[in-house]
């Protein structure tokens, strides 16, 4: 299984793990990691629009920089930061 | 899993797929387990074809279905098991199946080690053979344990002893978690229900309401232990158990069962909760629009329960374990930690109790409560 998760950065590139699919709800999406077998709720549509999207942008904050407001960046910044713990996302 | 309330509301409305889709593979079954909630036994001659078992796998796998819990009856009879099992994996769903254990030998058991997003749960109901055997047959014991060696032998890694808890086991907690140290295996405990077999030893078997307070704490003082959500009935007892804590039935779980029917739930095998059939026009149909699982994801009523001060943290228990026991499906849960569920079933006569259908017991087994002079 997984080696240990790599601390998040901003300044890093990250993106969605290649082991975790994704499912669209009402409320956002269901995120699954097959090596992890854990579920974790992606609580916004953005967010899941944010993560699927995540791998195109050289970092982080170029990301949320494209993506989302400025008000709503670092809430966001700490819900991918939550998203990379569980290895959602992975460094690379 | 843990979940706040908002997410919690968006789940008793229902997802556009199960997070918990139990599939049984076969009602065939070589044990005759006095507890087993599906009352297996013998072989359905109407079973799904391997070519409907993949059309379904590709279904689930269309739906981003996760993972299929696999179970039965004893799934490995199946004589397709290996292939069904690797067809799902390759389409990226995970498959975590129960079994007793009888068909792990060596060969099989590195077979199941080669492949990924595959969990083995071994079922084991007694820490000791006579515990153990009383309930799933003379010889179980050591044959789970057997599977258990070539598990290990085979490097599986982390596979499940899954233990389903009773009134005979619950003194013997610390004593599977030291089992499944020796293994490096995670121990998952499950709720007893009334369902299939059930109905008739559930009675004699369900801890009592001491030993519940007492498998509270211990599972609140082990929260590695897995227990599928299965006793969000005890969260009164003070903080809740994790997971969502309420009954999933036909909004998150549900069941295909070796012919293709689908129900609310694994433990709810009865016509009355028969949503409809993968036969008719697949699954995708039946979990979206069946009339069922509709008037399942209303929001129900709190009935009997709505009284109670705790009704937030256990939803007045599982449907299933109301039904089978011939409660209303708004009364309180018949192991309702304030004893309320006892005082409704002391009101309801015996005979009104419903039976799991259909039996696929072998005749033997079903015998067992008929007394001498009708055989
Ligand atoms: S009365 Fe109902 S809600 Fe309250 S603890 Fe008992 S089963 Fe749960
Ligand atoms: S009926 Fe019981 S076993 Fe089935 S989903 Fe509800 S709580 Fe769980």
């Amino acid at each position: 299984m997984a080696d240990d998760p790599r601390p998040f950065a901003r300044t890093e590139h990250w993106a969605l793990s290649d082991e975790v699919s994704m499912r669209d709800e009402s409320f956002g999406a269901l995120a699954y990691h097959h090596g992890t077998r854990r579920l974790v709720f992606v609580k916004s549509p953005l967010l899941v629009d944010v993560v699927r999207r995540l791998g195109d942008y050289d970092n982080v904050d170029d990301a949320l920089g494209a993506l989302v407001q400025p008000a709503d960046r670092e809430r966001y910044a700490l819900a991918l930061a939550a998203l990379a713990d569980s290895e959602i996302l992975r460094g690379c | 899993m843990g979940a706040d309330s908002s997410l919690r509301s968006r789940f008793e409305h229902g997802l556009d797929a199960p997070i918990c889709l139990t599939w049984e593979l076969t009602y065939a079954c070589n044990m005759s387990c006095s507890h087993c909630l599906s009352a297996s036994g013998r072989r359905d001659p109407r079973e799904l074809t391997t070519a409907e078992a993949r059309t379904f796998i590709d279904e689930v796998a269309a739906m981003r279905v996760f993972y299929i819990n696999v179970g039965g009856g004893e799934p490995m009879i199946r004589r397709d098991f290996f292939e069904l099992v690797g067809y799902a994996v390759d389409r990226g769903v995970g498959v975590k199946f129960s079994t007793n254990g009888t068909r792990i030998d060596a060969g099989a058991a590195k077979r199941l080690a080669s492949m990924d997003y595959l969990d083995v749960q071994v079922s084991l109901d007694g820490a000791d053979a006579s515990t153990n055997d009383r309930l799933r047959g003379a010889g179980s014991y050591a044959a789970a344990r057997r599977a258990m060696e070539h598990l290990a032998d085979a490097d599986f890694g982390e596979f499940k002893i899954s233990v389903v808890v009773t009134r005979e086991n619950v003194t013997q907690l610390d004593d599977f978690a030291a089992i499944a140290a020796h293994y490096g295996a995670q121990l998952r405990l499950t709720r007893l229900r009334p369902s299939g077999r059930g109905v008739d030893s559930w009675a004699d078997l369900h801890p009592t309401r001491e030993q519940n307070r007492s498998l509270y704490h211990w599972l609140i003082d082990h929260p590695r232990v897995l227990t599928g959500d299965s006793f969000f009935h005890l969260s009164p007892l003070g903080q809740p158990l994790d997971g969502l804590n309420l009954c999933g039935a036909g909004r998150v779980v549900c069941l295909v069962d070796p012919v293709g029917d689908v129900y609310a739930c694994p433990f709810v095998i009865h016509e009355r909760f028969r949503a409809g059939s993968i036969r008719d026009g697949g699954f995708g149909a039946v979990w979206r629009s069946s009339e069922l699982f509709g008037s399942l994801r209303e929001p129900g009523s709190a009935g009997a329960c709505s009284a109670c001060g705790s009704y937030d943290a256990c939803r007045g228990g599982c449907m299933a374990a109301k039904f089978f026991t011939g409660l209303e499906l708004d009364d309180p849960d018949p192991e309702c930690v304030y004893g309320l569920g006892e005082a409704a079933l002391a009101a309801h006569p015996v005979s009104i109790r419903p039976r799991s259908a259909p039996d696929h017991s072998r005749a033997r087994v079903r015998s067992l409560s008929v007394p001498e002079s009708l055989r």
